[in-house]
């Protein structure tokens, strides 16, 4: 199978409520570039760029196995040095985000290994490993309700809402969060938050997210169709 | 070849629900009557009990029983050079353990993801709300600081131990009591007199609120671990007492809508302020036995 071509969506401004702006850093994916995983795929936003590869469904050891469901087990590896507390809390969140998506009651007793690489770290580092694995599974042809992505928003110290901040802008923000929004009801699955916001911010950030979202569940569309279009 | 015949006789499914062999289902049949079988209302927590400076040998602690789940925390304070990115700052390491004595569910080893992922949260949640400036624990910038060693002991898993651990980390720290540490002008070395103690400055009131869903639209708040098994989805909402969230934290599972995450916002802060309540009469008490 031929490794798609990168795919490449311009630097994109939108218009939210007069007064927000969404706008996110340049994002490109590439999908099947790896061929031992049964899929797999590598998502760029900005600098901040994630590999993933899938594996599954596979043979499942009996102490983990679940008798109804297939077991899913998410591994985030760091760009330097092993996985430490920080890399469990974000399997944690990944993991039952593609539990929530994925249709596990197809494959009971089988094991889905979903491993991260992270590749460059420039902020917004949870929705970069959101999308890439939504990506890598939609790549292995694994089965989902909904596909899902990662938004993260930053409030700044003037209470300016940014979306898809650089490692520089989070580091200057007050409050820092992260968003799964799935495409069937465009509602929250995961939120992962830092710092401390009022309720009308976080409401604001949901708000900002999920016009965002309409953007990258887009580019997945037309990622994928311009892939399955070329290897015919 | 055995010659069998069975007689099936359908049972009406309320003398059949048996809470080992479907939980689901005996679960569901009280979420109807909105109750759940422990007698509970769904926005109800357990009766919260609070137990400060049980420890001795450590610089604070507090035990926390939320119905039957009890955290114990205890607080070492140690010096040690600050890190070169804050050389005017100290650092609290917390650590959350769950060890095979509190459930049968945790294996003796390393720390499973379920507790690694509770130490993030409760370090993310210290940083974020500011609970205690780091400045105040520096003693000489750039040379020396203290770090307070926060470890979280599960002694009885019944279910939402991120709430007990917040209750109990807040308490301790309130009962952490530093010894004054001067720095001897000739030999440059600290002198540490364990007689004079202060107390930690704590700005901000946090508590947390857990609740669970279950079937993409019930809402439950406090979970048992038997509930937590069943439900689709949980969410943790930290508060502190100006009513600002330091943490929303909804580790994936099924999407929850905005009025739904609105009413936990409000359950929460109502929480905030009964356990700020018990605390300050607890820490109070404390301190008139002294």
């Amino acid at each position: 199978m031929t490794p798609s071509a990168c795919d490449k969506s311009a630097f994109s401004t939108m218009e939210v409520c007069g007064s927000l702006t969404v706008s996110l850093r340049e994002f490109g994916c590439e999908q099947s570039l790896l061929s031992r995983p049964d899929g797999s795929a590598s998502f760029v936003q900005g600098d901040t760029s994630v590999m993933a590869g899938v594996y599954g469904p596979a043979e499942v050891k009996v102490s983990k196995e679940i008798y109804d469901r297939a077991t899913l087990e998410v591994l985030v590896q760091p760009k330097v040095g092993l996985p430490s507390v920080r890399e469990r809390s974000q399997e944690q969140c990944v993991r039952e985000t593609c539990e929530a998506s994925l249709l596990l009651t197809l494959h009971p007793r089988s094991s889905l290994t979903l491993i991260l690489q992270v590749l460059h770290d420039d902020g917004s580092l949870l929705s970069c490993c959101l999308n890439a694995a939504c990506m890598a599974l939609m790549d292995a042809g694994l089965p989902m309700s909904c596909l899902f992505c990662g938004v993260t928003c930053a409030i700044s110290t003037d209470g300016q809402i940014i979306t898809d901040p650089t490692a520089a802008q989070e580091k200057e923000s007050r409050a820092l969060m992260t968003f799964a929004i799935d495409s069937a009801k465009h509602s929250v699955l995961m939120s992962s938050t830092k710092g401390s916001f009022s309720v009308h911010e976080l409401q604001q950030c949901i708000a900002v997210s999920q016009k965002a979202s309409e953007k990258i569940f887009q580019f997945y569309r037309d990622s994928v169709k311009r892939r399955y279009s070329k290897s015919r | 070849a055995s010659d069998v015949s069975v007689l099936w006789l359908p049972l009406p499914r309320s003398l059949l629900t048996c809470r080992t062999a479907e939980p689901l289902e005996y679960h569901r049949s009280f979420l109807k009557e909105n109750c759940r079988p422990d007698g509970r209302e769904l926005t109800e927590f357990r009766t919260t009990t609070l137990n400060i400076g049980s420890i001795s040998t450590a610089d604070g602690s507090a035990l926390v029983k939320l119905g039957n789940t009890t955290i114990i925390c205890g607080i070492k304070a140690e010096l040690a050079n600050p890190t070169v990115e804050a050389p005017g700052k100290g650092y609290i390491v917390p650590n959350v353990d769950l060890p095979p004595l509190c459930s049968s569910r945790f294996r003796p080893g390393p720390p499973g993801e379920e507790a690694q992922a509770a130490s993030q949260f409760i370090a993310d949640v210290i940083e974020s709300s500011e609970v205690i400036k780091t400045e105040d624990l520096s003693i000489d910038r750039g040379k020396l600081c203290w770090v307070l060693y926060c470890d979280l002991m599960c002694l009885d898993y019944d279910g939402n131990i991120l709430d007990a651990c917040v209750i109990a980390l807040l308490a301790a720290l309130k009962n952490t009591r530093l010894p004054e540490v001067t720095i001897n002008k000739e030999t440059s070395a600290p002198e540490v007199n364990l007689e004079k103690r202060r107390e930690l400055q704590i700005h901000k009131h946090l508590v947390s609120a857990s609740f669970c869903i279950f079937d993409d639209s019930i809402l439950i708040a406090d979970p048992t671990a038997e509930e937590e098994t069943l439900s689709t989805a949980h969410l943790t909402v930290v508060t502190d007492e100006d009513d600002r969230l330091c943490s929303v934290h909804k580790p994936g599972g099924t999407s929850l809508s905005g009025e739904r995450l609105q009413e936990c916002i409000s359950r929460a802060t109502t929480r905030q302020r009964e356990i700020q309540k018990l605390i300050d009469k607890v820490a109070h008490s404390v301190k008139k036995a002294q």
